[in-house]
């Protein structure tokens, strides 16, 4: 366990996204541990400070001979406006992981993956796992404008279709990512969807999807805190029955999640969100 | 010499509820003195037996009469390592002062005769914190040997990796969360036990030689196996009941309907009481209702409080309970210090059901009263709902407090530890080893919810064995 001395440093920094006042952040960090063991899917749990939250950030890329992983997040709140400041060199307060289970990855035939926004990083281990898998994978990507597109060349080379979608149209096709998907289950015959991104736009995927009878699966984005099972915080109603998507989860069938319930305990803290971006960072 | 019993000092309820300062301010030596001549030091010391981990109680109040607080010391860390926290924390009213003779009640909790053992416990125990007291290592040539690897850092992985360091044996402590302490720092409030004395406490252990490793969740981060292979030649699993549970009602996911553990961690864990000057939210409330009648409920009730009236607000927290207070499990000191500081009990009330506003946001529980009927297996007496009783409590904030289960990170990570219905791990009751050769268990994860003491003393029996065996 010599190791784990070395978790959490970070190796190396990039900023995929900055435009507009929206910034994406590319973390390498150090964590042997976690390097050897992470699925797809997995996520981890990453404090940037001692004063920083909990924060679960799907684990983008893991490479056990490098002892690496990858994060990619989008600086919205405090603690990830922290985390983003963070440079080469600096180490993580606190890192936890892998949490969460594994993507279920075997070959299911054709597969289209939804990714929307940040979202687009979480699709991203689960399309090249699918890949090595024997799948067929079609990426449908998007985001609001062109610059907000992350990871359009790692998917490329990954996927054997990939579709690009911004709200604006300044790239690839004006739309949404659903509006692609819905296309492509009219057209041809799908084995299984997955999606990754806000809200509202894994809701409609589930919608379209369901309407084509069609296996779905999407990864939660649930308020954490411990992220272990300890709290309950990121509970979701799924089939009826309340479970925990730290452990749970992260991923469910979408049909079978209360989109709405999760939409409105995801804004439990707007109003002290509003109040600590005011602070002076 | 006196026969009354002597009160430890404590906060008044309108400071305290300003901030999270400890409530009860424990001992002066006189009064120490004082109580410690209360104790007619039995021939058969029936109180020692009430204690789980069996502190020699006469022989340390004994030696408080004489002064010899580091001798006091010496003889409660011989059996058990945490005087200031058990000191704190331990429901002593259930445990060695309901078997003191003294005690005249036949409640299910201690009369106020009955010698304050516990009070007496602490200030031994912040003597010798005081005073830097350190007790030898007792290393034998077969202690040495072990190498043990304790998974998880409560009472009851602190308790074990404590017993066997000062044995001599090598221990390494592993905790999935950022620091050590478990739900001793996560669940129980400043106010109840100070993170001082239990960072002065896990410290202790890191002088006796135990190795902590934070953020390592096992099970994960790392398997049984790969532990074993990692030279480990014993493995405690200390990993408590940490899952919530629910009261299963309708509106239980509406948004400010927390359970303890969330509300308590973001408190305690992560200092929401802070914010913003710590990034950890956690919201307030105008009208906080807790449910349930442990001393989880207590803390909870009482954080919600303090934050209400730190933020300004006018503190109005109230406890619902199915059973009365007698029933209650909670020590007696937290509900006569939640009754001080204004929270208001409502007894034989049952949740039904919640209702929110527009946004999701909880606005009543909808209840029943209830009435008590026979004794059912937990040796209380049975609630019953009344139909027809409906009325509802307003509240736009709800803490459920109702009980843990066991957490299934480990235990179905590893097929071979055997579990039983409640999920919790079976061990031989004789050794605390588990289906795994090698592998021991004892606290919450193996008898259920119970007391930090009643953990410790699962630990020490499983670090005997430990030894033993090794």
């Amino acid at each position: 366990m010599s190791d784990l001395s070395k978790a959490g440093k970070i190796i190396a920094k990039e900023l995929i996204v900055d435009h507009a006042g929206v910034r994406v952040v590319k973390l390498t960090i150090s964590a042997p541990e976690i390097s050897r063991k992470a699925g797809a899917g997995q996520f981890v749990v990453v404090m940037p400070s001692e004063k920083g939250e909990r924060i679960p950030l799907t684990i983008v890329k893991a490479d056990s001979f490098a002892q690496t992983i990858i994060l990619i997040f989008q600086e919205v709140g405090l603690t990830t406006k922290t985390l983003g400041a963070l440079n080469a060199g600096d180490t993580l307060y606190a890192l936890v992981g892998p949490l969460g289970h594994a993507t279920k990855i075997k070959n299911y035939g054709k597969v289209i993956l939804v990714g929307g926004g940040v979202g687009i990083a979480e699709i991203y281990p689960v399309a090249t796992s699918l890949k090595q898998a024997g799948n067929n994978i079609t990426a449908v990507i998007g985001a609001k404008t062109k610059e907000l597109l992350i990871l359009e060349k790692e998917l490329r080379d990954t996927a054997d279709k990939i579709y690009l979608m911004t709200d604006d149209g300044s790239l690839g096709q004006k739309g949404f990512t659903t509006d692609v998907l819905e296309d492509l289950l009219k057209k041809d015959k799908y084995d299984l969807v997955y999606a990754v991104g806000p809200i509202p736009m894994m809701k409609k995927v589930s919608q379209i999807s369901q309407s084509f009878n069609i296996k779905t699966i999407v990864s939660l984005n649930a308020l954490m805190v411990d992220a272990t099972g300890m709290c309950g915080c990121c509970r979701v109603t799924v089939a009826g029955k309340v479970k925990f998507s730290c452990v749970d989860g992260p991923e469910f069938e979408a049909g079978q999640v209360d989109w709405e319930e999760l939409e409105k305990r995801n804004s439990i803290y707007l109003e002290k969100e509003k109040h600590i971006c005011k602070l002076k960072f | 010499m006196t026969k009354e019993p002597i009160k430890a000092k404590e906060l008044s309820a309108d400071k305290r509820i300003s901030g999270f300062d400890e409530v009860v301010l424990g001992y002066s030596e006189k009064e120490a003195l004082a109580e410690s001549l209360r104790c007619l030091q039995c021939k058969n010391p029936t109180c020692i037996s009430g204690c789980p981990v069996n502190i020699n109680i006469k022989e340390f109040i004994f030696q408080v009469a004489k002064k010899d607080y580091a001798g006091a010391y010496f003889t409660i860390r011989k059996t058990n390592n945490f005087p200031s926290i058990c000191g704190r924390v331990c429901p002593a009213e259930y445990q060695c002062r309901k078997a003191c003779v003294l005690n005249k009640s036949k409640l299910a909790y201690c009369s106020s005769e009955a010698i304050n053992i516990h009070f007496l416990e602490r200030f031994v125990g912040d003597y010798g914190m005081r005073n830097n007291l350190q007790a030898p290592v007792e290393k034998d040539a077969q202690s040495s040997e072990a190498k043990v690897a304790v998974v998880g850092s409560g009472p009851a992985g602190l308790c074990c990796a404590g017993e066997l360091a000062r044995k001599g044996a090598a221990v390494v402590v592993f905790e999935g969360l950022q620091s050590c302490g478990g739900v001793l720092r996560y669940g129980i409030p400043n106010f109840r036990l100070p993170r001082e004395i239990l960072d002065y406490e896990i410290n202790y252990l890191a002088k006796l030689g135990v190795e902590f490793k934070t953020n390592v969740l096992v099970g994960k981060t790392v398997s049984l196996d790969e532990l074993f292979q990692q030279g480990f030649s014993r493995i405690f699993l200390g990993l408590g009941a940490g899952v919530p549970l629910f009261l299963g009602i309708k509106g239980e996911n509406l948004c400010n309907v927390y359970s303890a553990n969330e509300f308590l961690t973001r408190i305690n864990l992560m200092s929401a009481y802070k914010f913003p000057e710590y990034h950890t939210p956690v919201n307030i409330g105008r009208h906080a209702l807790v449910v349930g009648g442990g001393n989880t409920a207590m803390d909870a009730a009482r954080c919600a409080l303090r934050l209400q009236k730190i933020n300004g607000i006018k503190p109005d927290v109230k406890i619902i309970y199915r059973r009365t207070v007698t029933e209650m499990p909670a020590r007696r000191l937290e509900i006569k210090h939640a009754e001080e500081e204004g929270i208001k009990f409502k007894f034989l009330v049952q949740p039904k059901e919640f209702q929110a506003d527009d946004k999701g946001f909880v606005r009543q529980l909808n209840c029943l009263n209830c009435e008590l009927k026979e004794a059912d297996a937990s040796g209380r007496r049975k609630p019953v709902a009344l139909e027809g009783s409906d009325f509802s409590i307003p509240c736009d904030l709800t803490i459920i407090a109702i009980g843990l289960e066991a957490n299934q990170v480990l235990t179905s990570a590893t097929p071979e530890l055997k579990t039983d219905k409640y999920k919790d791990i079976v061990i031989n009751p004789a050794t605390m080893e588990t289906s795994i050769k090698h592998v021991f268990a004892g606290g919450d994860i193996v008898g259920g919810e119970g007391t930090v003491i009643e953990a410790m003393g699962m630990a020490k029996k499983a670090a005997i064995s430990i030894l033993q065996n090794s």
